[in-house]
């Protein structure tokens, strides 16, 4: 497992997040929000629309109020304090592009205050051009750009003040696949480069998992959990959570027994597992659970090969075919509902059809249990 | 072909709708008092006698000056509705709002003559300033309108983003909402400086002893020798109106189109 922050021993917090709530009328947008942002990290609050994470992230930014609680910005309350005097940018999901400027004049924009010589300005504005790739582009009329060029520009526009803390909102959501994939890369690469704290919100949770040091799961206002990207994978702390993060399997169990670190269940499909205490998030109580488990974690063994300990067997229901993986849904003999299991399409193993049934190994430290 | 019918009814339509105007002109260069056809020769005397008119000057200096305040008033107040109408939620929008965009069907006589007891009991004096007020009145839905469209197209965020950039909300009015509403700000000046300039009835009511435009060329009309002059000064209202109305419409697209937006309907 990777190591977290605090095992590195580094990184103070520079965001803290202490009992947010807001309320919209009836409302309750933000619950008890608690949570520390360390300097530097790349940071993702994650969840599906609706569940308030863009609306912390405005109140981060200064444009929301918080009805209670307190937000610390680099040890400073902001309580009170306007947008334009926070330490933070926004980069907006629609970028704010100013359409009547250029796109240097846009980039250049938050200097206009500063103290600088109009040399070092248009310097800076070069520099920050450069940085995301626009360097020849400071003449253009700003309504010409592409997307993923809008998207550069915001973000130029933004870090050109360097902010204590970048907030990004969806700022991927309107580009189309392939220049989202180009820009999460980018932005990883910028985000080390500059050293800047990074806030994204996002409800898409490959983005997550694939650009964050750590991540926030909302639902309804609240978080759920928040952890690195690996441990939010492979331990979540909810059902929920599970369902939202990737794609999870789940068979129907009971609890048999537990004790001194350990757990006894009987699970469809695979029988009597023993488990770890630290696969089941809260309290293991006997009685009717779920297992959870990827869809990596089941193994087919193609055309005779090794025998396991741990073998089901089931027959192919559905074949949905990507190219580098094929992802089978298959009916385990003693389970209610089909699972889906992914493999790997290697050199010489061929692709299994509907229809066929064959054996699947597994893994009992793959599982997590759900109560 | 089956649109025949149908195109030629358009064309008649048009036709008896603008050919009453096409008089104006034709009669205008006419040497001739007598409004008839056959038409007599070709003169400009008409126009040479709207020099020489004193009372025909104070009229138009007094409908300046109303169409001027009235443009400038109108557009001020609309701009305030427009962006409160765009950006904020507020108790009984709707209802206010309403009440902003009546006087566009509310019967103008009725508001002539509301207005003109209001400042009858008020004791106060009609005359230029309460035309204006009536002309504001009448001005700011049209105001509302156009700058309601101009806010509607502009992305909200545009103003966070000064916000967030270290601007002031007074400054970022300056420096991005303005520049983005400016072709909006302009076709709303002239459109209200139009209708006030062409406004009859409010401008009847409430002139007192000063007769702005519409209301001396009204007066005039008891002298059948004045009508060829009063054809004139109609035929230079009219290249008038149309000229400002094109102005307006080409700054309100230019807007569009700076903004890198769809037209999707306007006056003209």
């Amino acid at each position: 497992m990777r190591d977290t922050s605090s095992e590195r021993g580094e990184a103070p917090a520079i965001v803290t997040l202490q009992a947010v709530e807001k309320y919209y009328g009836e409302y309750h947008a933000l619950r008890g929000i608690s949570a520390e942002i360390r300097q530097g990290e790349f940071f993702s609050l994650l969840g599906p629309s609706g569940c308030g994470k863009t609306t912390l992230l405005r109140a981060i930014a200064g444009f929301e109020d918080i009805s209670s609680g307190s937000i610390r910005l680099d040890g400073r309350d902001m309580e009170g304090v306007a947008p334009n005097r926070r330490p933070t940018n926004l980069v907006f999901q629609s970028y704010a592009i100013f359409p009547h400027l250029t796109v240097a004049q846009n980039v250049g924009f938050g200097l206009r205050k500063a103290q600088m010589s109009a040399e070092d300005k248009r310097r800076a504005v070069g520099e920050a051009l450069e940085m995301v790739g626009l360097g020849d582009f400071g003449a253009r009329a700003a309504h010409a750009l592409s997307g993923g060029q809008r998207q550069r520009v915001a973000l130029a526009r933004a870090l050109i003040l360097k902010p204590r803390v970048l907030l990004l909102d969806e700022p991927l959501s309107a580009l189309d696949k392939k220049m989202r994939e180009v820009m999460q890369v980018e932005l990883i690469k910028l985000q080390r480069e500059v050293g800047i704290t990074f806030i994204l919100v996002t409800h898409d949770q490959e983005e997550a998992l694939v650009m964050s040091d750590r991540i926030a799961v909302m639902f309804e206002g609240g978080i759920a959990q928040l952890d690195d990207p690996e441990t939010l994978y492979r331990r979540p702390s909810s059902r929920r959570v599970a369902e939202f993060i990737g794609m999870m399997n789940f068979l129907p169990a009971r609890v048999t027994g537990s004790g001194s670190g350990r757990i006894e269940a009987e699970v469809a499909g695979l029988g009597r597992v023993t488990l770890d205490a630290g696969q089941c998030p809260g309290e293991a109580h006997p009685g009717a659970a779920a297992v959870g488990l990827r869809p990596e974690s089941l193994t087919i063994l193609f055309d005779g090969g090794v025998a396991h300990d741990r073998e089901v067997r089931g027959s192919v229901a559905e074949v949905t075919y990507y190219g580098d993986m094929t992802y089978y849904d298959i009916a385990l003999d003693g389970a209610p509902d089909t699972v889906s299991v992914s493999a790997r399409n290697m050199p010489g193993r061929r692709v299994l059809e509907r229809g066929e049934t064959t054996t699947l190994a597994w893994d009992p430290r793959a599982l997590s249990l759900f109560c | 072909m089956k649109a025949r019918p149908l195109a030629l009814f358009a064309l008649l339509y048009l036709l008896v709708l603008y050919a009453p105007i096409m008089l104006l002109p034709i009669f205008a260069f006419n040497d001739g008092t007598v409004i008839a056809f056959p038409l007599r020769g070709f003169t400009t005397e008409w126009f040479g006698l709207l020099l020489e008119t004193p009372a025909l000057h104070r009229a138009t200096r007094n409908s300046l000056v109303i169409a001027v305040s009235v443009a400038v008033l109108a557009t001020c107040l609309g701009l305030f509705a427009a962006r409160a109408a765009t950006r904020y939620r507020f108790p009984a929008k709707t209802g206010i709002l309403g009440f902003i965009m009546l006087p566009l069907v509310l019967p103008e006589v009725i508001v002539a003559i509301s207005l003109l007891v209001v400042l009858m009991q008020l004791g106060l004096d009609s005359g230029i300033w309460s035309i204006i007020a009536g002309h504001t009145l009448l001005c700011i839905p049209f105001s509302v309108a156009i700058l309601q469209g101009s806010f509607a197209n502009m992305d909200q965020s545009l103003e966070e983003a000064a916000i967030d950039l270290g601007e002031t909300p007074l400054s970022t009015f300056r420096l991005v909402t303005l520049p983005l509403v400016a072709p909006g700000i302009v076709a709303s000046l002239l459109i209200c400086f139009t209708i006030s300039l062409d406004e009859f009835i409010i401008a009847f009511f409430l002139s007192g002893n000063a007769p702005t435009l519409p209301v001396y060329l009204w007066g005039q009309l008891r002298f059948p020798a004045r009508l060829p002059m009063i054809m004139a000064l109609g035929t230079i209202l009219v290249v008038l109106s149309i000229l400002l109305l094109v102005i307006a419409e080409t700054f309100r697209r230019r807007g569009l189109r700076r903004a890198g937006l769809k037209d999707s309907g306007g006056f003209l």
